[in-house]
């Protein structure tokens, strides 16, 4: 198919460009931007007047709850749910069921995604087997079947020392290691930050100190073993300074934040609201600060939706029994977008937050429009403003604290190795 | 956020939580206790304020006491009360929360009281039924995890006020288990709603959230410093589960910095009555002398309760 | 407001005085409903000849309409000094209207113990009678519109007066 953009800003962050251009795509990758190629016949012609054209957007973080899961959600729902909100290319962690610790299962993943023809997913293995923080898996395998990285998803590992051994391995191959930064027994039970919300509601909280004294280990063992570690979800205003000090004196490290904790904090729980149930919690309105001025000063270093669909029934419960998890695939450009508009931020820069940065991280070839990339496009309207409702969301979960939001930017085209896979 | 316990009128259609309810409710919730208190010392204790009506006791969790004063209470008001048990048994058939309130619901009832073990469950049930359009059913929060106890918070001040008349210059401490108690949060958000210049808990650093005085108290770790001049003495209950782990080495200990001897309470105003929720392990929070003392308020809380719940239900079946 | 029309509140209870001191029991209790019943029932207790114990009465808890309009905002206790039990008993209320309240009163009054006997005495009978209630000593009938409501009120010097207020309280 050859593809054709026209009259579209075209913001690529990790090229620098920004301005209104053509964009040309052909066999699946971007074949020029601004002059046509040779011989040029579109097959389709976009009009993307007031219209931005950038990177399809990378999400470190998205559960599509295959296998094992069904019930809250399927490749098919997530997947369409991805491509919808412009997501082009997404990493999913291990804690399916079972979780991804073995070869065949990460394989049938990738095929599974790969045959519906949207999004590009590209799993993360489980660091020990089963998730269990005990025997660590085979992560030559995994690597080979498609594991980007390996992680213990929302799994602890309490033994320090197999965590030592497992940075150790991972470190020996070169491969990834992405870790939660909570302290198991801190966080035991906990439900909410530890803070006036949680006293006042009787809700069993989590002190911030759950996320800095893990990240003080995570540090030392990075340290001395030399891992490429990225720290998932980071929280609490302590957590962003101890990163950003860790940074400075050298540390080779990456770290993110779901796109939650930029807007909200724990007052919105107001009444046990479960849809705010998330891990780590949604913490207080300093932490939420400390957390926007650490991605706008470059300490974090993406921005994902941790997408985590819960049905109905697991959320329709008592604040502390209800599910954890938020969906978040569609929202993930939109609410990136109001975080820009409300702290000043220029859209190139907000925009690598979610594309050529995650992509970095990830380590693909993506979130970038360069003649020869894989083309991967999303093409919004900044100013399209949507309300966020069941109808709206092609997600299965339907849960998110942003029901009955209104916000701007709506995808209007999404195309993936250049097939037009979606548009509104 | 809107407080879903008051209705588009400003009248009070469920009784949630005493956090963000107006004084005049509060008030006015405690006047109305008044003629109840009258009612239970005739012959006939009963009146037909909610004849007809159908009055579930959703236990949760296991409360003999609470459930029987809230039963007594009820059926004063001439109501058909259903006691329901739940416990573990039925969660472990599979039905949820929401479930049980709908399948009762079908039978006709007009108020649950509710107690759970998760704080927040009343809520719930309140936004489903509100949801659900069945603004009749009124929901009566009897103790929710850690969060709210609203009839004892409500007798707790109504006793108070019975002993002490006016808030308005009154010290009241309480001492104990904090962290995990509802009782505690029920009676400091209606004291300080009242205007109670001086609040204080007292307690080890273990059994206090790190956030308490954001709740508008004065903080002690030392009893001889948190009782002196105090007008009342709250004594809160001690759950042995809490005994032995990390939080506290053992009863005796306990006892012996945070517990109620008559030596201590001599630090309080020599006109100073003791409160404890019930049911007291004694010898853990209050000496026995204390407990069965002149100072020591403990059964009038009982007769009390019984009158408050009448007013509360009476209050919210005529919304 | 003022209607003209309205008698004073003062001279009808002399007459009502005079009317009950011929006929009413040596031994009987008055029972006055509150609010202005309780105040007429004071008033009589000290004019009628002889010792008459007085007792007020709230019948918040026994109203017919509370389905519909709930509890009142204030609700007094019942005082009953003295054992009802084969006593005959005077009820006092300062406006007979539908008869509810007297009916809410007498349902009360024998969770408290069966009397002998009950008889009634009010101020002013304005008719519209939705029960079958009597009064047995009336001060004074007088008539007013439907929408209208007629209150006894109590000075700070004691004395009483009666005026019209539109209707809308849970007045019966």
């Amino acid at each position: 198919m050859k593809l054709e953009i026209v009259n579209g800003r075209v913001i690529d962050p990790k090229h620098g460009v920004d301005r209104v251009t053509p964009l040309y795509v052909a066999a699946g990758k971007v074949a020029a931007l601004g002059t046509p190629p040779p011989d040029w016949r579109a097959s389709r012609v976009i009009d993307a007047k007031g219209l931005i054209v950038c990177p399809g957007l990378v999400d470190a973080s998205a559960r599509l709850r295959e296998p094992g899961f069904e019930h809250k959600a399927t490749l098919e729902s997530e997947m369409q749910a991805a491509v919808a909100g412009g997501v082009t290319s997404l990493a999913c962690p291990p804690d399916t069921d079972p979780p991804l610790d073995e070869p065949g299962l990460v394989e049938m993943l990738k095929h599974r995604a790969r045959s519906l023809h949207r999004a590009h997913v590209y799993p993360v293995g489980a660091l020990t087997v089963g998730l269990k923080g005990m025997a660590i898996t085979e992560m030559g395998e995994l690597s080979e079947a498609g594991c980007i990285a390996f992680s213990q998803a929302d799994a602890e590992i309490a033994d320090t020392q197999v965590l030592l051994r497992a940075l150790q391995y991972a470190a020996t191959f070169g491969y990834a290691v992405w870790l939660r930064p909570q302290d198991p027994y801190l966080s035991r039970g906990g439900v909410a930050h530890d803070g006036e919300v949680a006293t006042r509601l009787g809700l069993q909280a989590i002190p911030s100190c759950a996320e800095t004294i893990a990240l003080d280990t995570l540090f030392e063992l990075a340290r001395s073993t030399g891992a490429r570690l990225h720290l998932a979800r980071i929280s609490t205003h302590d957590g962003v300074q101890r990163i950003r000090e860790a940074k400075r004196s050298g540390l080779a490290l990456s770290c993110d934040v779901a796109i939650h904790h930029l807007h909200l904090c724990d007052t919105d729980i107001g009444w046990f609201n479960a849809s705010c149930h998330v891990i780590p919690p949604l913490r207080g309105h300093r932490d939420r600060e400390a957390l926007r001025a650490g991605v706008a000063d470059g300490t974090i270093d993406l921005v994902c939706s941790d997408h985590a669909p819960v049905d109905d029934d697991a959320k329709q419960l008592p604040f502390a029994e209800s599910e954890a998890g938020a969906t978040g695939l569609e929202l993930l450009l939109p609410l990136t977008l109001k975080w820009a508009r409300e702290a000043r931020v220029g859209l190139p820069q907000a925009l690598a937050c979610v594309t050529s940065r995650p992509a970095q991280v990830l380590g693909i070839d993506a979130g970038h429009l360069a003649v020869d990339a894989p083309a991967d496009v999303c093409v919004f309207d900044p100013e399209a403003w949507w309300t966020v409702d069941r109808r709206s969301l092609h997600s299965q979960g339907k849960n998110t604290p942003f029901l009955g939001v209104e916000l701007a930017g709506k995808v209007r085209f999404t195309v993936v190795a250049g097939q037009l896979v979606h548009e509104s | 956020m809107h407080s879903p316990q008051l209705n588009a009128a400003g009248e009070l259609t469920h009784l949630l939580t005493l956090e963000g309810l107006p004084a005049d409710v509060i008030v006015r919730i405690l006047d109305t206790a008044i003629p109840f208190v009258s009612i239970a010392e005739r012959d006939v204790k009963k009146v037909p304020l909610l004849r007809g009506k159908a009055v579930f006791n959703l236990f949760f969790e296991n409360s003999t006491r609470t459930r029987t004063t809230f039963e007594i209470a009820a059926k004063r008001l001439s109501a058909d009360v259903i006691n329901l048990n739940i416990g573990v048994s039925s969660t472990s058939k599979g039905e949820t929360l929401l479930d049980t309130i709908d399948n009762l619901v079908a039978m006709n009832a007009d108020m649950f009281v509710v107690r759970h073990a998760q704080s927040g469950a009343p809520h719930l049930i309140a936004q489903h039924l509100s949801a659900a359009r069945r603004d009749h059913i009124h929901v009566v929060n009897a103790g929710d995890g850690r969060h709210q106890h609203p009839t004892q918070g409500l007798l707790d001040l109504f006793t108070i006020r019975h002993y002490k008349k006016d808030f308005r210059g009154l010290t009241v401490a309480m001492v104990g288990d904090v962290l995990h108690s509802r009782v505690a949060r029920s009676l400091i958000h209606g004291l300080t709603t009242l205007g109670t210049p001086e609040v204080r808990v007292i307690a080890p650093k273990t059994l206090l959230p790190t956030s308490i005085a954001s709740l508008g108290v004065h903080v002690h770790y030392d009893m001889a410093e948190g009782l002196r001049g105090a007008d009342v003495v709250v004594m809160l209950r001690l759950q042995n589960e809490r005994m032995g782990g990390a939080m506290l080495p053992s009863a005796g200990e306990f006892f012996k910095h945070y517990g109620l001897t008559a030596e201590k309470l001599a630090l309080a105003k020599p006109d100073a009555i003791v409160m404890h929720p019930g049911p007291m392990n004694r010898g853990v929070e209050i000496e026995s002398t204390v407990a069965d003392g002149v100072h020591s308020v403990i059964l009038p809380q009982v007769t009390f309760g019984i009158a408050v719940r009448m007013a509360v239900m009476s209050m919210l079946a005529g919304a | 407001m003022n209607a003209p029309g309205l008698p004073d509140a003062e001279g009808v209870l002399s007459t009502l005085v005079e009317r009950m001191s011929v006929e009413v029991d040596a031994d009987a209790l008055l029972v006055g409903i509150y609010s202005g019943g309780a105040w007429l029932a004071e008033r009589l207790g000290a004019a009628l000849p002889g010792e008459h114990p007085v007792g007020f009465i709230d019948v918040s808890f026994y109203r017919d309409d509370y389905a519909t309009k709930g509890l009142r905002a204030k609700v007094a206790s019942t005082a009953l000094p003295f054992d009802i039990a084969g006593r005959r008993l005077v009820l006092v209320d300062d406006v007979l209207y539908t008869g509810r309240s007297v009916r809410a009163a007498i349902n009360e009054l024998f969770d408290y113990g069966r009397p002998a006997s009950i008889e009634l005495a009010v101020l002013i009978d304005r008719g519209g009678r939705e029960l079958p209630i009597e009064a047995t000593w009336v001060g004074a009938r007088v008539a007013v519109a439907r929408d209208l409501s007629i209150v006894l009120d109590r000075g700070v010097d004691g004395r009483l007066a009666l005026s019209v207020e539109p209707a809308g309280g849970a007045r019966a």
